[in-house]
């Protein structure tokens, strides 16, 4: 694919009324007032990490409360928030940011832009979201207590709110307006800001799955938008959308939430295909096997993701034949996804492997994803689904697709690109027992609540029969274990970003099929890049 | 300046560092503050809200403000104006979608919901013998509870026929008007454009009070409110959120009237005018969607 011959640190900024700036603007205002991609990529994911640590640390408190049966350390209600608030936190305040922050930094480098499209929109985006989470996270210490009635916002359960209530609608619509101004500037990024000749079929995967995730974005926040507005007006206004008294009905919420929700999976979930898609080449010393298909199978997924979503509530009652249709079409994204897996592991075959730390990563990616992938076609099935429904098997499902799904699949590219960000390779010896601990934690973590959900303990519930003991407390010790682990990929990023060590040439990875314009410039990357567009051969 | 015309790919425009998004946070962060304060009845709320709403003025004095500016002075080349309009049809785009949930919520509560409570199929004919023996359903209706504002649980609604009619014709006019104004912009005819534009956008305000009339008449003499069950709510959720946008889009047509008074806007370049004229055909679909399934069906 694209090759190039760049001039990545060329200053042709004669006389286009602003000055010719090489280098990045001293003080606080580089952070406040950021138009510069690599910048804003930084505080996304910087932003990300914190909300991993306090999503994660919300998960301890879970983890520790079902470490024995019995109510031992967190009343019932403050449980329920932190269920609730481990979920909010994690997918819009770790997983969809840390997404947008791999895309401002890849992005522009990998179409070969001189940064994204509307920089600043990009900056508003960002910008948004630390105040949209300090109101979600004030409703912690106000009356009532921070939502409790699970992420998925359910009424008539979610409308008991405290005063929290509006606090936490409010700082959805925050955290949808971030997310549809950050897609818009990929999409834009990448049908009008490619290099001349970076036709659309020669972009890393990394691009393309982005792209297909910014058109579900900008098609299902606003309705998510528009269902907690009316869960909004139906708590302040007496609207009756979800009230049968008045003709509603709260099933509907459930169907306009989950026209929502089950794209946001995939949203969570196909960058990181992509980025797999191209790590999986990298330390295989191949190219990727399928990659038109790769782009096929990405673009049937996202249709795909629109025409299943009642396959989260199969028991609420609904018509037979809408559940036939829910379960058919949610199986056929077995094929799309199973065309992926192939594609990875066909090209492993015979590849000349080595096993560097965003190796590892994306190679448990794939073994685990892919469990996580089975489980949810053992729940796309009604009559088992209603014995799986609300169990800790959902749990483990969920988990293993966004853990070591999504979640590693973030750490892979942070592993992958880390020595381009900041000149120096990290301690890759360290990046090992980081990668080890947490594929073993995370495993000792989440499979045992496969059996618990089998056997029928419920989700969402801080007390439990003694029969399900044994693996709780197992799946706590390893929740433990991760969550300690993770205090080591701070410390190996941060001695990273600090410098010493080893330098990173521009390659990287020195091999030879790595095709991204991004191993064109040097590393570290230069504050602006392709200040005029490559020539892409 | 002299890269005002330059060719696609000569050159790359990045923008200076800006203080208006980090402003932007702070205001959306007022404004909701403001208004979950209000809501929550906390005295000092009106009071914040009404500070966000200043802070909204001048965020988008200041912001449209500065790029007002730099597209007079030539800074953006054909491919940043290439982006903007991508810019603007995703933000378009996402708009439907906002609209789409609640027309699904519509259509879903006329074929769904009530349906079901009046005891139609399995589970509604138990429903039916458990929670609501007298329930009729059918279109319009306020539910089961008979909810609204009168004690007796009656209300009346707007017939289509009527001023919904009349504010169908003053859209779709002013669809009209604005391409009158676009074809003579694009032809250098700035008399007929002032003229046509000025006509578009007090169409628009005219709809708005039409549409404040109704809500009035609905509110004060219908019983027809928000809390009037489920009609009532998808009534009002639906005109009131297409009365916001036209509102937005007669202002975004009002500004861009001022501007042609400036004498901006060339023939060839006038990203803002068609960006204002999608999203004014953009509210004018939603409102032909709203009069059928609002008011007409």
């Amino acid at each position: 694919m694209a090759h190039a011959d760049t001039h990545a640190h060329a200053h042709a900024h004669a006389d286009d009324g602003h000055d010719a700036h090489g280098h990045a603007p001293s003080g606080i205002g580089r952070w406040l007032f950021a138009t510069n991609h690599k910048d804003i990529g930084t505080m996304y994911l910087v932003f990300a990490l914190t909300m991993f640590f306090i999503g994660g640390a919300m998960a301890m408190v879970i983890r520790l409360e079902l470490f024995q049966p019995g109510l031992q350390f967190v009343d019932p209600g403050f449980f329920n928030s932190m269920t609730t608030m481990h979920a909010l936190v994690m997918i819009f305040g770790g997983v969809m940011p840390a997404w947008v922050g791999l895309a401002n930094w890849m992005i522009p480098l990998q179409v070969g832009a001189p940064d994204m499209a509307l920089p600043r929109m990009n900056n508003y985006s960002f910008w948004i979201l630390p105040f949209a989470f300090t109101l979600l996270l004030s409703s912690l210490f106000l009356p009532g207590g921070a939502p409790a009635g699970g992420w998925t916002l359910y009424p008539p359960l979610s409308l008991q709110a405290g005063d929290s209530f509006g606090l936490t609608i409010f700082a959805i619509h925050m955290m949808g307006a971030s997310s549809i101004m950050g897609a818009i500037n990929v999409i834009v990024t990448i049908l009008n800001m490619r290099a001349p000749g970076m036709t659309l079929l020669k972009m890393p995967l990394f691009c393309w799955t982005w792209l297909i995730t910014a058109y579900l974005l900008i098609a299902v926040m606003p309705v998510l938008a528009g269902a907690v507005t009316m869960l909004l007006t139906d708590h302040y206004f007496g609207t009756a959308f979800f009230n049968p008294a008045g003709g509603g009905d709260p099933v509907m919420f459930q169907h306009i939430f989950w026209f929502f929700g089950h794209p946001e999976v995939y949203i969570l979930i196909l960058p990181a295909f992509g980025i797999v898609s191209e790590i999986i080449p990298t330390f295989s010393r191949k190219p990727l096997f399928g990659y038109e298909s790769m782009v096929y199978a990405t673009g049937s997924i996202a249709f795909l993701s629109f025409i299943v979503w009642a396959h989260h509530m199969f028991t609420v009652g609904m018509p037979l034949a809408g559940q036939l249709f829910f379960m058919l079409s949610t199986m056929l994204i077995a094929i799309p996804t199973g065309v992926k897996v192939f594609n990875w592991t066909t090209t492993l075959w015979r590849g000349s492997i080595s096993f560097e730390p965003p190796m590892l990563f994306a190679l448990a990616f794939l073994f685990l994803f892919t469990i996580g992938g089975f489980s949810g076609l053992m729940l796309a099935i009604v009559p088992a689904d209603f014995q799986y429904h609300d169990t800790y098997f959902v749990v483990a499902h969920f988990h293993y697709v966004l853990v070591p799904g999504a979640v590693f699949g973030i750490m892979a590219g942070v592993y992958y690109w880390l020595p381009k960000w900041t000149g120096y390779m990290y301690n890759m010896k360290l990046a090992n027992w980081h990668f080890w601990l947490s594929t073993i934690s995370v495993n000792v973590l989440f499979f045992p609540m496969h059996f618990l959900g089998l056997a029928g303990m419920p989700r969402r519930i801080p007390d439990y029969n003694v029969q399900f003991a044994d693996w709780n407390m197992v799946a706590s010790l390893g929740g433990f274990a991760f969550g300690l682990s993770q205090i080591m990929f701070v410390w190996i990023v941060v001695k990273s970003v600090r410098g010493g060590g080893v330098k990173a040439s521009a390659r990287v990875w020195d091999d030879t099929v790595s095709e991204g314009l991004e191993w064109t410039v040097p590393s570290p990357a230069p504050h602006h890049t392709f200040d005029t567009p490559p020539v892409i051969k | 300046m002299a890269n005002v015309h330059a060719p696609q790919g000569d050159k790359y425009y990045i923008p200076h560092g800006s203080p208006w998004p980090l402003f932007g946070s702070v205001t959306l962060f007022t404004v909701m503050i403001g208004a979950v304060s209000t809501m929550e009845g906390i005295g000092v709320g009106p009071f914040i809200l009404a500070a966000g709403f200043a802070l909204l003025v001048t965020l988008f004095t200041g912001w449209f403000g500065t790029v007002i500016r730099e597209s007079e002075a030539g800074t953006f080349n054909l491919q940043v104006d290439k982006s903007f309009r991508m810019g603007m049809m995703w933000f378009i785009f996402s708009e439907v979608m906002f609209f789409a949930a609640f027309f699904g919520a519509l259509l879903y509560a006329r074929q769904i919901s009530v349906p079901w409570l009046s005891g139609e199929g399995v589970k509604g004919a138990v429903g039916q013998l458990l929670l609501f023996k007298d329930y009729a359903g059918g279109w319009p209706t306020n539910g089961p509870g008979a909810l609204g504002p009168r004690a007796d649980g009656s209300y009346e609604i707007i017939p289509a026929l009527g001023l919904p009619a009349a504010n169908t014709l003053i859209l779709l006019t002013s669809g009209v008007t604005l391409t009158i104004a676009h074809h003579a912009l694009q032809a250098g005819k700035r008399g007929v454009l002032k003229v046509f534009l000025a006509a578009t956008f007090l169409l628009g305000f005219l709809f708005v009070g039409l549409q404040a009339e109704e809500y009035h008449h609905a509110y004060t003499e219908l019983g027809l409110q928000l809390s009037t069950g489920v009609y009532g709510s998808t009534f009002f959720m639906l005109t009131g959120f297409h009365g916001l946008h036209v509102t937005i889009g007669a202002i975004m047509l009002l500004v861009i009237w001022l501007r042609t008074m400036n004498g901006h806007f060339t023939p060839k370049r006038h990203f803002a005018f068609e960006a204002v004229a999608w999203y004014w055909h953009f509210v004018d679909v939603v409102w032909l969607g709203l009069f059928i399934f609002v008011y007409w069906l």
